[in-house]
C-alpha cells in the first residue's frame, strides 16, 4: 500500500471519514440541526476525490481496486442518491431523536461500500464491499423500531446472508476452477480453457457458478425470484431509506454485475447462454412485478413491486450485451443511462412520499387524495415522477427505456422488446392510478401541506434531473459510454 | 418571407403559454391569455399554411447534435403537403377549443394549461420528421387529454379516460418496436430517409410484421373495427374542448401516420394488404353508421358517427396501387380535415346546448329551434356537411374518396356509398328529433348562444362552407404533397 493506492480509494475514505465524523460530532454536541447539513457538505469531499481519480484511471492495492471511468460514473449516481436521501431525511430523521447521528453515518457507511463495490475488480474485495453494504442497511431498515421495522430489518438481514452464501459458493466454485481471484485473471484462464480445449461439457461448472453469482447479486437489485424480501422491507423501513435501497443498492447490483460479466464470463459461447438466461429474468421480473403492482395499496408497497419491474427493465440491458456473437455495447450505456435516471425519478417520488406520509400518519394511496389542493408543488412533481416510471416523454425515463428497448431490438431480441413495452402499458395502469387519486380524489378534510425545506429541495432537485436529462439526454448518455468503453477496453 | 424557426415558434408557442398559464395565472385571466395565445397561433399556423401554399416552403430545422452520434436523433421538423393543412387544422380547432371552454368555472387556468400542452404536441406530432421527436410528441400528447377527460369530464370519466390512454399506450408500443426495428436496419430515424433506404436495408422480422406493428399505433388512434372501443366512451365523457380536440385533431394523427408511414414507408406492403384496407373501411363505415343510428346521447351519437367517417378515410387508402391513388389518397386526406371542422363543430354545438339544457338524451330534448337558433343553424350546418351534401366540404372529400377507390374496390365502394344513406338517416332524425317538434315548457327560459361562443361557430362554419366552394384550397395542396411521397417511393 502507498500514497497512489490511497488516492485511488480516496472517495471511499473520505466518505467513511465523514460519517466517523458524524458520529462524534452527534457525541460532542446537542445541536442535531447539524447533522445533516454537515453530511451534505462533507459529502462534497468524495465528490470532489471522484471527480480527481476520474483523471488518473489506475489500478491499486495489489490489483484489486481499478479505478476507472465505469466506477466513477456509479460512484457519481450513488453520492448522488446518498445526497438526495439525506436531504429528504431532514425532517424525517427528527424522529430518531438521540439516535440521528447513527442514522447518518449508517448511510454514509453503506455508500461507501456501495462505492468500494464499484471498483472491486478482486473477488474477496467485492464479498467485503457487499458486506459492509448490506450491514448498515439492514440495521437502517430496523431503525424505526417498531414491528413492521424490526421485521423489515430481520428480513433483510436473514436474506441478505443467505444470498452472500450463495454468492460465496459460486465464487469458490470459479476460485476452484480457475486457481485465482482477481477477475481479469480468471477471465483469462476460462478464455484459455475454452479455446484449448472447446469442451462445452466443462462449461456446466462455469455456468452453475454464473448462476449461483446471478442469484447473489439478483438479490441486490431485487428481480424475480429473489424479490421475495422487497415487499417487506420496503414497506416496513423507513421511507427515505426506502428511497436509498431502491436506487442506491440497485445501482451498485448492477455495477458489480456489469462487471462480472465483462472481465469473467465475456466468453462467447458461455455469454450467450448467460444472456439467454438473462432475458427470462427479465422478462418474469418486469411482469410479475407489473401485475402485482396493480393490487396494492400501501405506496411504499406499490413501489416495492414497481422496483422489481424495473429491475426488469434494466435486466433487459444485460440480456442485449450479448445477443450478437460480438458483445454489444448499447445495453450496458442503456442500463448505465437508465440507472442514472431512475435515481432522479424514484428519489423524487420517495421525497414526496416522505412529505405526505410525515403529514398524514400512513402511507397508504388514498392518503395521496386530493394532493392538487394541498400542495400543488409535490402533486405536480409527483405526477412528472410518475410519468417518468412509466416512460412517457420528455422525461428521462423515456429516453432510458428507448436506448434498453432499442439495444434489444439492435440484438435479435425483439420478443423481449415487446415485452417491455407492453409491461409499460400495464405499469401505466397503476402509476396513473396514483395522478388520478392526487387529483381527481377528493380528501377527508383540506389543510395545506407545507414540506420542509430539505423534502421539497430534495423533490425539485430531483424533478429537475429527471426533466432537464428527459430534453438533453446527451451528457448522460455520454458518460455512460465513457464508462463502458473503459470497461471493455 | 421564409421566417426561420417558424416550426419550433408553432410548438413552444403553446407550451409556454402553458407555463406561462400555469404558474401566474388565474381564473380570467388564464383564460384570456390562452385567447390570445391560441389566436397567435392559429395565425402563425395559417402562415405556415399559406407559406406553403404560395412559395412550397418547407421551413426545415434540423439540430443534429442533440443526441450522440451512436444514436442520432435529430431534432428535424418540416412541413410537406400532407402536413401544412394539418397544421392549419391544429391551429384552427385549438382556438376553437379555448372559446369552448369560456364558461370553465372549475380548476380555470389547468384547463387551459393542458388544451395547450395538447396543442403543442399535436403541432409537434404533424411538423416532426424524425421518427423518435414524432414518437416523443405522439406520446406526449397522452396526459393533457387524460387529465382533460378525467377532471372536467362527465359521466364515468375516469373509466374512459384510464382506457383511452390504455388503449393508445398500447398501440404506440407497437409502434415503438417498430420504430427500433427500423432503425436497428438502417441505422437512422430520419423520416426522409427511411422511405429509401428501408426496402434495401436488413430487417430483424418480415416486413409485413414490421408494417402491422407499425400500423396497429395509427389504427388505434383513426380508429379502426376492433380497435375503436375506447373511442365513444371518451368522446361522450369528455369536456367539450377535448371532444372537439380529440375528434378534431387527435384522430387525425391516426390517419397521418397511415399517409406518411404505412403508406409512405411500405408502399409494397400497403398494396398487398389493401383489401383489408377496404374491408376495414366498409366494416367501419356501416358498422360505425348502424350503431350510431341506435344512440340516444347526442355526443354518443356524433362518437359513433367519427368511427363511420373514419372509415372512408381508410378506405381512400385502400385505393393504393389499385385505383386512381393520388386522388384517393387526396381525398383521404382532405376527409380529415373536413371532418376535423364538421365533427368539431357538431361537438361544439351540443357541449353549448348541454350547457344550457343539462341533458344530452334525445328523447328528453326537442323544441330547441325558437330558443335557439344560432345553435340550430350551426348544428344544421354542421350536420348537413357531415351527410355529405354538395356546397358542404363534406362532400367533396367523399366523392373524391369514391372516385379514386372505385377501379380498386368496385364492391366495397359501393357498399361504402350506402353509408352515406345511413349518414342521412342519423343525423337528420338527430336534428329533427333535438331541435324541432313541439316546444317544451321546461325549455322556456333557456337562451340562445351570446357572443363569445359565435366566434368558434362562425369560424368552422366559414371553413365548412369556403372548403365546400372551392375545396382546392386545400386539396392542391394535398394533392402537391401526396404526389410528392407517391414518386419518392416509386408507386403511380
Amino acid at each position: 500500500m502507498n500514497y497512489a493506492d490511497i488516492i485511488l480509494i480516496a472517495p471511499e475514505i473520505s466518505m467513511a471519514l465523514l460519517a466517523s465524523i458524524i458520529i462524534i460530532v452527534d457525541l460532542f454536541s446537542s445541536n442535531k440541526k447539524l447533522l445533516a447539513p454537515l453530511s451534505l457538505i462533507g459529502l462534497l469531499a468524495p465528490l470532489c476525490f471522484c471527480i480527481m481519480v476520474r483523471d488518473n484511471p489506475s489500478i491499486g492495492f495489489n490489483g484489486t481496486v481499478k479505478v476507472d471511468d465505469f466506477s466513477v460514473f456509479f460512484k457519481y449516481v450513488i453520492i448522488l442518491a446518498t445526497g438526495l436521501v439525506i436531504l429528504s431525511s431532514t425532517t424525517y430523521a427528527k424522529r430518531f431523536d438521540k439516535h440521528q447521528g447513527e442514522y447518518y453515518s449508517l448511510i454514509l457507511l453503506s455508500a461507501t461500500g456501495m462505492m468500494l463495490l464499484t471498483s472491486a475488480i478482486e473477488l474477496i474485495t467485492i464479498y467485503i464491499a457487499l458486506e459492509l453494504t448490506a450491514l448498515p442497511t439492514a440495521a437502517l431498515a430496523a431503525f424505526i423500531r417498531e414491528k413492521k421495522s424490526a421485521e423489515s430489518g430481520v428480513k433483510f438481514l436473514i436474506l441478505s446472508a443467505v444470498s452472500s452464501a450463495v454468492l460465496l459458493y459460486g465464487m469458490v466454485l470459479i476460485y476452484g476452477f480457475t486457481g485465482t481471484t482477481y477477475l481479469s485473471e480468471i477471465g483469462t484462464v476460462i478464455a484459455n480453457h475454452l479455446s484449448t480445449s472447446g469442451q462445452v461439457t466443462d462449461n456446466g461448472i462455469l455456468l452453475f457458478s454464473v448462476i449461483l453469482i446471478t442469484a447473489g447479486f439478483g438479490f441486490k437489485i431485487s428481480a424475480v425470484p429473489f424479490q421475495m424480501w422487497a415487499p417487506d422491507v420496503y414497506e416496513g423501513a423507513p421511507t427515505p431509506i426506502t428511497g436509498f435501497l431502491s436506487v442506491a443498492s440497485k445501482a451498485a447490483g448492477f455495477a458489480i454485475i456489469l462487471r462480472i460479466l465483462y472481465t469473467v464470463f465475456e466468453n462467447e459461447t458461455l455469454s450467450s447462454d448467460w444472456a439467454s438466461m438473462m432475458a427470462v429474468l427479465s422478462a418474469i421480473s418486469m411482469s410479475v412485478g407489473n401485475l402485482i403492482a396493480i393490487k396494492q395499496n400501501n405506496i411504499k408497497r406499490m413501489l416495492a413491486y414497481s422496483t422489481i419491474a424495473q429491475a426488469g427493465y434494466i435486466m433487459v440491458g444485460l440480456a442485449a450485451m450479448a445477443g450478437n456473437t460480438t458483445l454489444n455495447t448499447s445495453g450496458p450505456v442503456g442500463i448505465l443511462v437508465y440507472l442514472a435516471g431512475y435515481t432522479f425519478t424514484n428519489l423524487a417520488a420517495f421525497a414526496v412520499i416522505t412529505a405526505v406520509s410525515e403529514d398524514s400518519g400512513d402511507d397508504s394511496i388514498d392518503s395521496f387524495a386530493g394532493l392538487i389542493k394541498k400542495s400543488p408543488t409535490l402533486a405536480v412533481i409527483m405526477t412528472v415522477s410518475m410519468i417518468s416510471l412509466i416512460g412517457i416523454p420528455p422525461t428521462i425515463g423515456f429516453m432510458a427505456k428507448i436506448y434498453l428497448f432499442g439495444a434489444a431490438v439492435e440484438t435479435n431480441l425483439t420478443w423481449l422488446a415487446i415485452v417491455g413495452v407492453v409491461n409499460s402499458v400495464v405499469s401505466a395502469y397503476y402509476y396513473l392510478r396514483i395522478v388520478k387519486t392526487m387529483f381527481i380524489d377528493s380528501p377527508d378534510e383540506t389543510h395545506k401541506i407545507h414540506p420542509s425545506l430539505g423534502v421539497l429541495s430534495a423533490s425539485v432537485i430531483a424533478i429537475s434531473g429527471t426533466v432537464f436529462f428527459g430534453f438533453f439526454p446527451k451528457p448522460i448518455i455520454e458518460l455512460a459510454r465513457d464508462a463502458i468503453n473503459t470497461l471493455i477496453g | 418571407m421564409e421566417i426561420p424557426g417558424i416550426l419550433s415558434i408553432a410548438i413552444f408557442l403553446p407550451f409556454i403559454s402553458a407555463v406561462i398559464v400555469a404558474v401566474f395565472l388565474t381564473g380570467k385571466t388564464a383564460r384570456g391569455f390562452a385567447v390570445i395565445a391560441s389566436a397567435l397561433e392559429l395565425v402563425v399556423t395559417g402562415y405556415i399554411f399559406i407559406a406553403h401554399r404560395q412559395n412550397g416552403y418547407d421551413f426545415s430545422e434540423k439540430i443534429t447534435s442533440w443526441f450522440p452520434e451512436s444514436f442520432p436523433v435529430q431534432y428535424f421538423l418540416s412541413v410537406d403537403g400532407i402536413s401544412a393543412p394539418l397544421i392549419l387544422l391544429t391551429g384552427l380547432l385549438g382556438i376553437v377549443a379555448i372559446f369552448a371552454s369560456w364558461n370553465i368555472t372549475e380548476r380555470t387556468k389547468e384547463h387551459f394549461m393542458w388544451l395547450l400542452l395538447l396543442q403543442g404536441a399535436v403541432i409537434g406530432v404533424f411538423t416532426s420528421m424524425d421518427f423518435l421527436l414524432f414518437f416523443l410528441f405522439w406520446e406526449l400528447e397522452l396526459i393533457p387529454m387524460f387529465f382533460l377527460i378525467s377532471i372536467w369530464g362527465t359521466g364515468r370519466k375516469e373509466y374512459s379516460a384510464m382506457k383511452f390512454l390504455i388503449f393508445t399506450i398500447l398501440g404506440s408500443a407497437f409502434m415503438l418496436i417498430g420504430i427500433l426495428v427500423i432503425f436497428a436496419g438502417t441505422g437512422t430515424f430520419d423520416m426522409t430517409k427511411i422511405s429509401e433506404s428501408l426496402p434495401s436495408s436488413n430487417l430483424i422480422m418480415p416486413v409485413g410484421l414490421l408494417f402491422l406493428f407499425m400500423s396497429i399505433g395509427f389504427a388505434v388512434k383513426l380508429p379502426v373495427f376492433p380497435l375503436h372501443t375506447w373511442l365513444p366512451d371518451a368522446h361522450t365523457d369528455a369536456p367539450t374542448a377535448a371532444s372537439v380536440m380529440l375528434a378534431g385533431v387527435l384522430l387525425k394523427m391516426g390517419g397521418y401516420g397511415l399517409l406518411r408511414v404505412s403508406a409512405g414507408m411500405f408502399p409494397d406492403q400497403l398494396e398487398k394488404y389493401a383489401w383489408v384496407l377496404a374491408l376495414l373501411g366498409v366494416i367501419n363505415i356501416i358498422y360505425g353508421a348502424a350503431i350510431t343510428i341506435r344512440q340516444t346521447d347526442l355526443k354518443r351519437l356524433i362518437a359513433y358517427s367519427s368511427v363511420s367517417h373514419m372509415g372512408f378515410v381508410l378506405l381512400g387508402l385502400s385505393a393504393f396501387g389499385g385505383g386512381i391513388t393520388s386522388l384517393a389518397l387526396t381525398g383521404a386526406a382532405l376527409q380529415m380535415f373536413t371532418h376535423g371542422t364538421i365533427t368539431g363543430l357538431l361537438f361544439l354545438t351540443i357541449g353549448f346546448i348541454y350547457e344550457r339544457t343539462h341533458t344530452r338524451h334525445i328523447p328528453d330534448l326537442g323544441g330547441l329551434a325558437r330558443r335557439m337558433p344560432v345553435f340550430t343553424v350551426s348544428l344544421v350546418v354542421a350536420g348537413l356537411a357531415s351527410l355529405g351534401l354538395p356546397g358542404t366540404s363534406g362532400f367533396v372529400s367523399e366523392v373524391t374518396i369514391f372516385l379514386g377507390a372505385f377501379p380498386a374496390f368496385k364492391l366495397a365502394t359501393i357498399i361504402a356509398a350506402f353509408g352515406l344513406v345511413l349518414t342521412a338517416a342519423y343525423i337528420l332524425w338527430m336534428i329533427q328529433r333535438s331541435m324541432f317538434g313541439p316546444e317544451r315548457e321546461r325549455f322556456e327560459q333557456i337562451g340562445d348562444a351570446t357572443a363569445v361562443q359565435v366566434i368558434p361557430i362562425a369560424l368552422l362554419i366559414t371553413s365548412i362552407i369556403g372548403i365546400g366552394i372551392y375545396p382546392a384550397f386545400v386539396s392542391d395542396v394535398f394533392t402537391e404533397g401526396i404526389t410528392q411521397m407517391l414518386n419518392m417511393t416509386g408507386t403511380n
